[in-house]
């Protein structure tokens, strides 16, 4: 059974729709009222604040700490400064993806690392040799996100100290709010301005209803993870365990994936002394990759005529979806959309899929598996480049 | 030789500028002329008090197509449409009726008022969007051809419907009901509660003059459920900063693709020579040239003040001069200290966080009417309102919010005539807010600014003729090829080169866009431009 989240008191007095799920051991909302989408709104055009608590989280310290981070991850933790975060993913000698993270450098030997998956084992196993302490703090930091074009002024609003508002893209800072100290970084997972806030779990609550306050002129709401679901398929971010399996747990080596082939290899580094999967990396990179992850926009009047001709008006779910589906060109399967849904922003149906690398032109035409009425068709889709939805903010 | 366009748009509202967009993304050279300081036309936001941004005139949004948004690209250039969460029906008796999103809150909400209606409702829901799955495809298209041009044929939306996917003898019944009663014999049909009745059958009215139970009004409460925010059938929807923050996004992208957009630059009339338009005059003079002129304004200031009638067909121009107008309603913004809070469901709610009709009864509406045949505006109006900075904090200061009120009836002909407007202007703001403070009693209180248009107004202030909201009624005999003449709803006018593409084209008023779209693509398939 999921245990209560550091803001389990608060988050469950407003979710008021019951609607829960289970995230890494934790009960965590899927949306507060009988609809997500007024969350998602609020997370596109004023602010939302979602609870992260659940993610995995350690502390790497030590003399070593640069050398054995930079060892077990594909990017080059070595070139993070100091207040930097780094995303990247983590691969096994054959330089297959075991979780994707952020590592942020707090101190010259101090970093916090957050993953998906529980990694504690894995990092441990690989800490040999190396002078550093890894620390499971999963439980001791509690963290909320807070997203949207109106977070950074809610935080100057709360924040002491910090200069939260100056806060680059990818770097944090040490702040706080309600008297608590609260490590700000400048991090999210909705494609859009935003930060998260980590903090003693056991003084989570103040930061909460501290934020919640600051919050509300700014009509910021709270919000849930099926909200977050649609946000993160614009941004085009893949997730663990639906857009791609943890070596880890793979059965067989097709169902595994390298960072190449799931669009991260912006974040690998193979100029450079040795780290975990880093001669197969450096071949692949030589040699091709055999998938490709891309993005599908679905051809709209196709998928509106097909349910015309069945007498219906399209039927869409305003949720994200998550069953893979086979994608084609021209009647022979070229791979999988893993999940995706309809962007109320930009009106278009969106996918996420990974394909054989030849397919991964921008602009050519696939068709992806659409169910109606029981029976299995195919539309029209093309291939976008991710992310569909950039707003300049996020950056700015 | 002074500069030639390939196209000079009249007037910045949003369908010439989407017309524009579209021209100058196929590579044509084209001017957008805007009479006023800012763009938007009647989709426009302007910060009328400090800190306070209003969308002054329309305020909420269904039916801007989403292939326009992809096309233009809009969201990149700033467009975020946000889905009202709620229909709010304060009673004055303290009661209240608050229609969602979620289908059992809903059945549960109506069945305190009658379980019967708390059944049928959905049922309702379910025929009217089929409906509008056979209705749609005429605001996607031109409008269009039928061999014959009788007022009220039918035959050809029934063709139309029947070919894009098989129209039941039952649908087929219904449809031809809507086409003919009034919107509230239609509901009497369906439902037994006012609380339902009431502000249904409204939608059949707006922008007409005409009453509830006036025949053939049961077909525009179709476009309430065409309302296609997010491709699905969706219904109604703010624009985050304002509607005006849609025109300021397709004059972004319009501006992308190459237009040149100038504003305060009033058009006095269009040039004709040799039997074609060849550009406009400003009112200071200038003489601009171009291969085509596109009018966004109304037919009737289009052809019988720009162009001229010595220019056009006698027969044209009666149908024209016939082509009803007859602004019926009105719109009061406030700029309020606080929330405004409803005597029936006190504090910050749900229900704010939609739109809100003051109408508690059919015969409450039939009254305004009433009054409004006589010249009079109603006394106790219907109001539509919205509380926009609940949900968008960019139009108001943190704590502070606008409150839109559209107002029917406000007939443009007063019985002491239109020009007599000015005078009464703050005695129907007055009627607005103590209508408005019937339920919400510290509604006077709250209130920082007041901006009341009546349609003498929306005349002198925005050019609808009449103050029309929609460029001409929506009534059937005004829609689709028959609209804004029969002959001439395909964008082309009598005259050589003088293209419309306003809401007075098909498929007619609202933030739509199809106007201008179809427009472009008219004239740049058939290589007009
Ligand atoms: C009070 C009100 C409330 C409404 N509410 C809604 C609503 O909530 N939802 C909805 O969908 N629709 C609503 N509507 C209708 C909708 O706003 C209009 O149908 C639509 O905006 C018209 O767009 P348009 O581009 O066709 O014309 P307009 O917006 O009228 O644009 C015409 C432009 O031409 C300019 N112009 C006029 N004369 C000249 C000249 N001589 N020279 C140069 N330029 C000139 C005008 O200034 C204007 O900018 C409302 C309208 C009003 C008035």
């Amino acid at each position: 059974m999921p245990l209560p989240s550091p803001f389990h008191q608060r988050t469950s007095e407003l979710c008021t729709s019951l609607l829960w799920k289970e995230w890494a051991g934790y009960y965590a909302v899927c949306s507060y009222g009988m609809s997500h989408e007024p969350e998602y709104h609020a997370v596109r055009q004023s602010a939302g604040m979602l609870d992260v608590s659940p993610l995995y989280k350690f502390d790497v310290i030590g003399p070593d700490a640069t050398e054995f981070l930079a060892f077990v991850s594909a990017r080059n933790v070595g070139k993070l400064k100091l207040g930097q975060v780094g995303y990247g993913c983590w691969c096994d000698e054959h330089g297959k993806v075991l979780d994707d993270g952020t590592v942020t450098r707090w101190g010259e030997q101090a970093y916090r690392v957050t993953s998906a998956d529980p990694s504690y084992a894995w990092f441990s196993r690989h800490s040999r040799g190396f002078d550093v302490q890894v620390k499971d703090v999963s439980s001791d930091v509690a963290a909320l996100a807070l997203q949207g074009p109106r977070a950074r002024q809610i935080l100057e609003d709360v924040c002491d100290g910090g200069d939260v508002g100056d806060l680059r893209f990818f770097y944090g800072t040490h702040s706080k709010i309600a008297g608590v100290r609260v490590d700000v970084t400048r991090t999210g997972y909705t494609g859009d301005l935003g930060y998260e806030l980590w903090m003693p779990a056991q003084e989570a609550l103040k930061v909460w209803d501290a934020v919640m306050e600051a919050g509300k002129p700014h009509a910021m709401l709270p919000l849930g993870l099926d909200a977050l679901d649609v946000c993160r398929v614009e941004a085009g971010f893949i997730l663990l365990g639906v857009d791609y399996f943890s070596a880890r747990r793979c059965m067989t080596d097709v169902q595994k994936s390298t960072p190449y082939e799931l669009g991260l290899g912006w974040t690998v580094h193979t100029k450079r002394g040795p780290f975990l999967g880093r001669d197969a990396l450096r071949r692949e990179k030589s040699t091709g990759s055999v998938w490709a992850l891309v993005g599908l926009v679905v051809d709209w009047d196709e998928l509106e005529g097909l349910y015309n001709s069945f007498g219906l008006p399209p039927q869409l779910s305003s949720h994200a979806w998550r069953t893979a589906v086979p994608v084609y060109d021209q009647g022979s399967q070229v791979g999988q959309a893993t999940s995706g849904g309809w962007s109320p922003i930009l009106k278009k149906n969106l996918a996420l899929a990974s394909v054989h690398a030849a397919h991964a032109v921008p602009g050519k035409r696939l068709q992806i598996e659409v169910t109606v009425e029981f029976q299995r068709r195919k539309v029209s889709a093309t291939v976008t480049e991710t992310p569909f939805f950039n707003p300049d903010r996020k950056r700015a | 030789m002074a500069q030639t366009w390939d196209a000079i748009i009249v007037g910045g509202g949003h369908n010439g500028l989407v017309c524009a967009a579209y021209l100058a993304k196929a590579g044509r050279k084209v001017l957008v002329l805007e009479r006023r300081h800012v763009l938007g036309g009647a989709a426009v936001s302007e910060e009328v008090h400090p800190g306070f941004t209003f969308s002054v005139c329309s305020y909420v949004v269904s039916l801007l197509r989403p292939w326009i948004i992809r096309d233009l690209q809009l969201s990149r250039f700033g467009l975020e449409l946000i889905p009202l969460e709620c229909s709010f029906l304060p009673l004055p008796d303290g009661r209240s009726l608050a229609r969602w999103d979620d289908a059992e809150r809903t059945r549960r909400e109506i069945a305190g008022f009658s379980q019967r209606d708390s059944e049928v409702y959905p049922e309702f829901g379910q025929a009217m969007a089929q409906m509008a799955r056979v209705v749609k495809p005429l605001i996607d298209a031109p409008a269009p051809k039928p061999g014959s041009l009788h007022p009220r044929d039918l035959a050809e939306l029934l063709k139309l419907g029947k070919h894009i996917g098989g129209v039941s003898a039952e649908h087929r019944l219904l449809l031809s009901k809507m086409m003919t009663m009034s919107a509230a014999d239609f509901l009497d049909e369906w439902f037994e509660s006012d609380v339902l009745k009431a502000p249904m059958s409204v939608s059949g009215i707006i922008g007409t003059f005409q009453g509830v139970r006036s025949p053939g009004t049961a077909y525009v409460l179709l476009h309430h459920y065409m309302g296609e925010i997010d491709g699905a059938f969706r219904s109604w929807g703010f624009s985050k900063g304002g509607t005006g923050q849609i025109s300021n996004a397709i004059a972004a992208a319009a501006r992308h693709y190459g237009a040149e957009i100038r504003t305060e630059a009033a058009i006095d009339h269009v040039m004709v020579s040799g039997g074609r338009a060849t550009g406009v005059v400003l009112e200071d003079g200038t003489e601009l040239r171009a291969k085509t002129v596109v009018s966004s304004v109304d037919p009737n200031r289009t052809f019988l003040k720009m162009v001229g009638k010595q220019h056009l067909p006698d027969d044209f121009v009666t149908q024209i001069g016939r082509y009803k107008l007859r602004g019926s309603s009105g719109k009061v913004n406030l700029a309020v200290d606080r929330l405004p809070s409803f005597s029936s469901r006190p504090g910050l709610g749900g229900h704010l966080r939609g739109d809100i009709a003051i109408c508690p009864s059919v015969e409450y509406l039939e009254r305004a009417y009433d009054q409004a045949k006589y010249g009079e505006f109603s006394s106790r109006p219907y109001l539509n309102v919205v509380v926009p900075s609940v949900v968008d904090p960019s139009v108001a200061p943190p704590g502070q919010h606008v409150i839109s009120c559209f107002v029917q009836y406000a007939p443009y002909n007063l019985k002491t005539g239109p020009e007599s407007w000015p005078e009464h202007r703050e005695a129907f703001g007055d009627a607005v807010v103590d209508t408005l403070a019937e339920y919400v009693p510290d509604l006077k209180e709250s209130i920082l600014h007041r901006q009341v248009l009546t349609p003498w107004d929306l005349e002198q202030e925005f050019g609808l003729t009449e103050g029309n909201i929609f460029h001409g009624e929506l009534s059937l005999e005004q829609l689709a090829f028959q609209r804004p003449a029969p002959g001439w709803a395909h964008y082309k006018t009598p005259l050589n080169a003088l293209w419309m593409c306003g809401s007075g084209t098909h498929p007619g008023g609202g933030i739509m866009g199809a106007c201008g779209a179809l427009a472009a693509r008219a004239m740049l398939t058939g290589r007009h431009v």
